[in-house]
């Protein structure tokens, strides 16, 4: 697949490049750690891998180079992707930084300081990002008790962030009424007080626009941001800690409350991803009905995501639209999978039930409240003036940036880039069906909105043709080592008691290896790279959540605007805290 | 001046205030009900009093009393007078302006003339922009004694907006002097007649457009509502609760309803009802009243007939019979009417004043229909358009409405004069 990144590794690094291996149709390049910044370059100048889609860490305690460091990469043009990897002893655990080359990697190199304590030199904030600042130890290392509790309560002032970043280079006014700030908006504010000639706002992590948990500090001139330092980790749930420690189908479970909003395609992208390392073919009938709940869950999505970023806009009318045909659509997900939000819906190798008697009529029904709610807030925004003024330009991004910051989804389909998993990597039968990829042209706030709108016409657009040809059929694999066997089995076959016994108790078991499979979530590419050493439980299982990059650039795409915009492009971007901070 | 023009000044004081005072939870009414249906949903419907809901009107006087006992935070550090000031003021400022508005026509009784009016100032237009540019300190106070970075940020966009919009709406008020010759809004609408199309809405429609345009920035309502912004800054009365915080609201809604009075008076003709002039009705009111009193006693027997039969059991308790409480005592007064009719027929339609009495409903009548219309309209906007942002805010103020008011005011001037 993407055996030439691999030759040009070796041509150009020669014995700095120490092997390379395939899974499951995946090519690994594993580097020394001293030529890593060096192969990320070649790379992504020579071999056009324009994205870095993941970079996270893994332990390997009493191995000789304990931790490694695993990057994504993918090239938008070429479609193709490849994992590179390094390691670094116990002892000086530390790697030159990825962010000179990738931008994105900020974050991500953050947080595998946060997790493993991997050190990566160069890096110009290397911080903890999801765990507090005063927290003691590295809570994805092997050796860190999952039960062990460290409650803090302090907040971060987040100075130190603030002194390193540009400001926004716009001619700043000091005016006159510098000392009614200084003497009255700061007062009751002890982050402020030490920098008592700027005007500092914290927006969250309890604010109104904030949906979910975020904090951004920022530093205003007027109202316009100077300034600003996002700081996540409020809802950071240790996902991945937990993940380690359950069952393969007990992470099911877990995945619902990744991107709570559409926690259907997060079921499926984890069970993908677990079929793809158990090589499973799921039954047709299955792949079909994924595709169907996956569709159903982006237009969810969509519509919280539109209305409630419009609420932010403050025509808040639309919201209630949009939210009636949520809400015929969250009827259907409970009669599906017995839940409106925590549905935990597919199971490794199939799903957890057939779909609901008379779903047909009912989602035709669903899908045509849909239309008519989309018409009407299409009518009541499209071209509103003052809609269109508050939208267009505001928190624009470009396609190269947007692609070098990790954008995907709809927040890169704005810019003008017609990425999307489901086109690209067609999975299940996404290029058996007709559809289109909705794509802005200014990559602002206005454009994501309406690409999303845009989008929903296109899941129901699947929706139907899915309906139309659902074939008939198992739902469930029939490969026993994964699936339990059906009860006249279980009770009247020794074989089928004993299969039932052993997976009961032990769970299934992957064999040895790695994958990183991707879907196309609701917020752009969902991935899951899931290590295993044949195990009842992932020896890893890390999430690429789509926003975590999004929200990455959130900074860069406010600086200079208004503090009304920061809550529309925050609403536009659809950053969810369930996803971002795991 | 006597006693009795004491008197008769303090109570038409008193009844004009108390009229604003309880047309504040209609108009909070009209706003969750009009919400509710433009949305697509029911809106409040289910508290009521003896099984008495009154189409969700109960909910008002629930929340009104939650809101009464609730605890009030005030915040350490700040200057309690002026916390405490705040919403007074902004109270005040709304409700103040209603003493130059004139609620009914000149009636004549026992010799004497009057107008439902708290005091028929010759500067009433100038009164009214002065009183209700109060409002921007109410506002001021409020975000700058709270604080807080957000309430700032509310009160410094309170501060601009009022003053950019105050302009605005001087400029589209001085329109109508020209036109009308005089400060005075009972002047402004005795002027204008019962002819539809000498009304301002229609001789000034520019002046209407900005003096509308700029209401709503000074009432601070959606599209203008960037002091409030409640999903950018939460505003200016962040740090307010319980019964204060109440008061910022009932500011607001008693603005809208006086300066919808204002707009009735200045652009709607005021009581004047459209072909009907005062001394029509004043000589035709016996007629009006022989014509009203039979339909008055069938409209309410079928009003009360078509509510009492929407009886159904739904709720298990005494909201089930509440169209039969409505409806039933609806039937019997449109009964007892028709049965007066003939005994007292002829005895309350020969009356002296009646012709007054005639003029002053209906009037009075005209002025509250068109207020409560034009409040719709509010209703109707909010729910319809998103938030300006503050640079468009400004934008539209300095850059459109002021110079579009300066524009009118010229042509105007220059139309009168050639005139003469």
């Amino acid at each position: 697949m993407a055996i030439e990144y691999i030759k040009l590794l070796e041509e150009r690094l020669g014995d700095a490049a120490v092997e390379s291996h395939s899974f499951r149709g995946f090519e690994s390049a594993v580097v020394r750690s001293g030529a890593w910044e060096r192969a990320l370059e070649i790379l992504k100048t020579d071999g056009k891998l324009n994205m870095l889609t993941d970079l996270c860490g893994l332990d390997h305690p009493g191995e000789k180079d304990r931790f490694e460091v695993v990057a994504h990469l993918y090239s938008v043009e070429k479609k193709k992707r490849v994992r590179l990897k390094t390691r670094c002893p116990e002892d000086d655990p530390s790697i030159s930084t990825s962010t000179r080359v990738y931008p994105a990697a900020d974050w991500f190199e953050r947080e595998a300081f946060d997790m493993y304590g991997i050190r990566f030199d160069g890096h110009p904030n290397l911080k903890r990002i999801l765990c507090h600042r005063d927290f003691v130890g590295h809570p994805l290392r092997k050796d860190y008790p999952k039960e062990k509790r460290q409650p803090f309560s302090t907040p971060d002032t987040l100075m130190d962030e603030m002194e390193i970043l540009d400001p926004c280079d716009r001619p700043i006014v000091r005016s006159s009424d510098r000392k009614i700030l200084d003497g009255v908006t700061i007062a009751r504010s002890t982050i402020a007080r030490s920098h008592d000639s700027r005007f500092l706002l914290n927006i969250g992590p309890s604010h109104p626009a904030m949906h979910g948990c975020f904090r951004v500090l920022v530093e205003l001139d007027g109202e316009r941001i100077r300034n600003a330092v996002p700081e996540i980790g409020y809802m950071h749930r240790c996902f991945e800690k937990e993940a380690e420690a359950h069952t393969w189908h007990q992470v099911i479970a877990y995945t619902d409350r990744l991107n709570y909003v559409s926690p259907i395609m997060n079921n499926a992208g984890y069970c993908m991803a677990v079929e793809r390392l158990l090589d499973i073919e799921i039954p047709e009938r299955a792949k079909w009905i994924r595709m169907l709940a996956c569709e159903v869950s982006r237009i969810c999505d969509h519509l919280v995501a539109v209305g409630a970023n419009l609420v932010d806009i403050g025509a808040l009318t639309n919201f209630w639209y949009l939210f009636n045909a949520r809400e015929q659509f969250t009827d259907w997900i409970e009669a599906l999978a017995g839940a409106r939000l925590t549905a935990t819906y597919t199971r490794i190798g199939g799903l957890s039930r057939d779909i609901p008697a008379g779903s047909n009529a009912q989602l035709r029904s669903c899908i045509k409240t849909m239309r008519q709610a989309i018409k009407d807030v299409a009518a009541m925004t499209k071209k509103n003036r003052i809609l269109i003024d508050r939208t267009h330009g505001i928190g624009a991004i470009s396609e190269e940036e947007a692609i070098t910051r990790g954008f995907t989804g709809p927040c890169l389909r704005a810019t003008g880039c017609a990425y999307d998993v489901r086109r690209a990597h067609p999975y299940y039968f996404y290029d058996d069906i007709e559809w289109d990829v909705p794509v802005g042209i200014r990559g602002d706030t206005y454009d994501r909105i309406f690409v999303r709108m845009e989008e929903m016409e296109q899941s129901a657009r699947i929706i139907e043709q899915v309906l139309e040809r659902l074939p008939e059929g198992p739902i469930m694999t029939s490969r026993r080592d994964v699936v339990l066997p059906p009860p006249h089995e279980v009770y009247g076959s020794i074989e089928g008691m004993m299969q039932h016994f052993k997976l009961a108790m032990h769970g299934i078991h992957p064999p040895e290896g790695e994958v990183y499979s991707y879907t196309e979530a609701a917020n752009g590419e969902l991935g899951f790279y899931i290590v295993s050493d044949g195990c009842e439980r992932p020896y890893r299982a890390r999430v690429r959540a789509p926003c975590f990059p999004i929200y990455q650039a959130f900074p860069m795409l406010i600086k200079g605007h208004l503090v009304a915009d920061v809550v529309a492009i925050m609403g536009s971007l659809n950053i969810i805290a369930g996803e971002l901070d795991r | 001046m006597n006693a009795m023009d004491i008197s008769i000044a303090a109570a038409r004081a008193v009844v004009i205030f108390g009229l604003v005072l309880s047309l504040i939870p209609v108009l909070i009414w009209m706003e969750r009900k009009g919400a509710a249906y433009i949305q697509d949903r029911r809106g409040p419907n289910r508290a009521h009093i003896l099984g008495f809901r009154l189409g969700g009107l109960v909910h008002m006087l629930a929340d009104a009393l939650k809101l009464l006992t609730k605890e009030e935070v005030t915040a350490a550090g700040v200057m309690k007078p002026l916390v405490f000031l705040a919403p007074a003021l902004a109270f005040f400022a709304a409700t103040a302006t209603v003493a130059a508005v004139p609620f009914s026509g000149p009636i004549s009784v026992a010799g004497q003339t009057l107008t439902l009016e708290v005091a028929n100032m010759k500067a009433g237009l100038v009164y009214v922009l002065a009183i209700s540019s109060l409002g921007a300190y109410a506002l001021l106070l409020a975000g700058v004694t709270s604080q807080t970075s957000y309430s700032f940020l509310g009160a410094m966009r309170a501060a601009s907006q009022f003053i950019s919009y105050e302009l605005a709406l001087g400029m589209a008020a001085l329109a109508l002097f020209l036109v009308a010759g005089s400060l005075s809004l009972t002047d402004i609408a005795a002027d204008q007649g019962a002819v539809l199309w000498r009304w301002n809405a229609f001789r000034q429609p520019l002046a209407f457009l900005i003096f509308m345009a700029a209401l709503f920035a000074e009432a601070s309502r959606l599209p203008f509502d960037l002091p409030e912004g409640d999903s950018e800054i939460v505003g200016y009365h962040v740090e307010y609760s319980s019964m204060r915080f109440a008061m910022f609201f009932m500011a607001e809604y008693a603005h809208i309803i006086v300066g919808s009075a204002v707009v009735a008076a200045l652009f709607f003709g005021g009581w004047n009802i459209p072909f009907a002039d005062q001394g029509l009705i004043a000589a035709n009111a016996e007629r009006i009243a022989a014509v009203a009193w039979p339909i008055a006693a069938v409209v309410l027997m079928l009003a009360g007939a078509s509510i009492a039969q929407r009886f159904k059991k739904r709720f298990g308790d005494l909201r089930d019979y509440e169209p039969v409480m409505i409806g039933l005592p609806m039937m019997i007064a449109g009964v007892t009417l028709a049965i007066l009719y003939a005994p007292l027929g002829d005895v309350i339609l020969s009356t002296r004043w009646l012709p007054a009495a005639v003029t002053f409903v209906l009037g009075f009548t005209a002025v509250l229909a068109k207020t409560l219309l034009i409040a719709s309209v509010f209703v109707w906007v909010r729910w319809t358009l998103p938030r300006f942002r503050y640079d468009q805010v400004m934008a539209f103020g300095w850059k459109i409405l002021l110079p579009a008011g300066m524009l009118n005011l010229v042509v105007t001037a220059a139309i009168m004069l050639y005139l003469g």
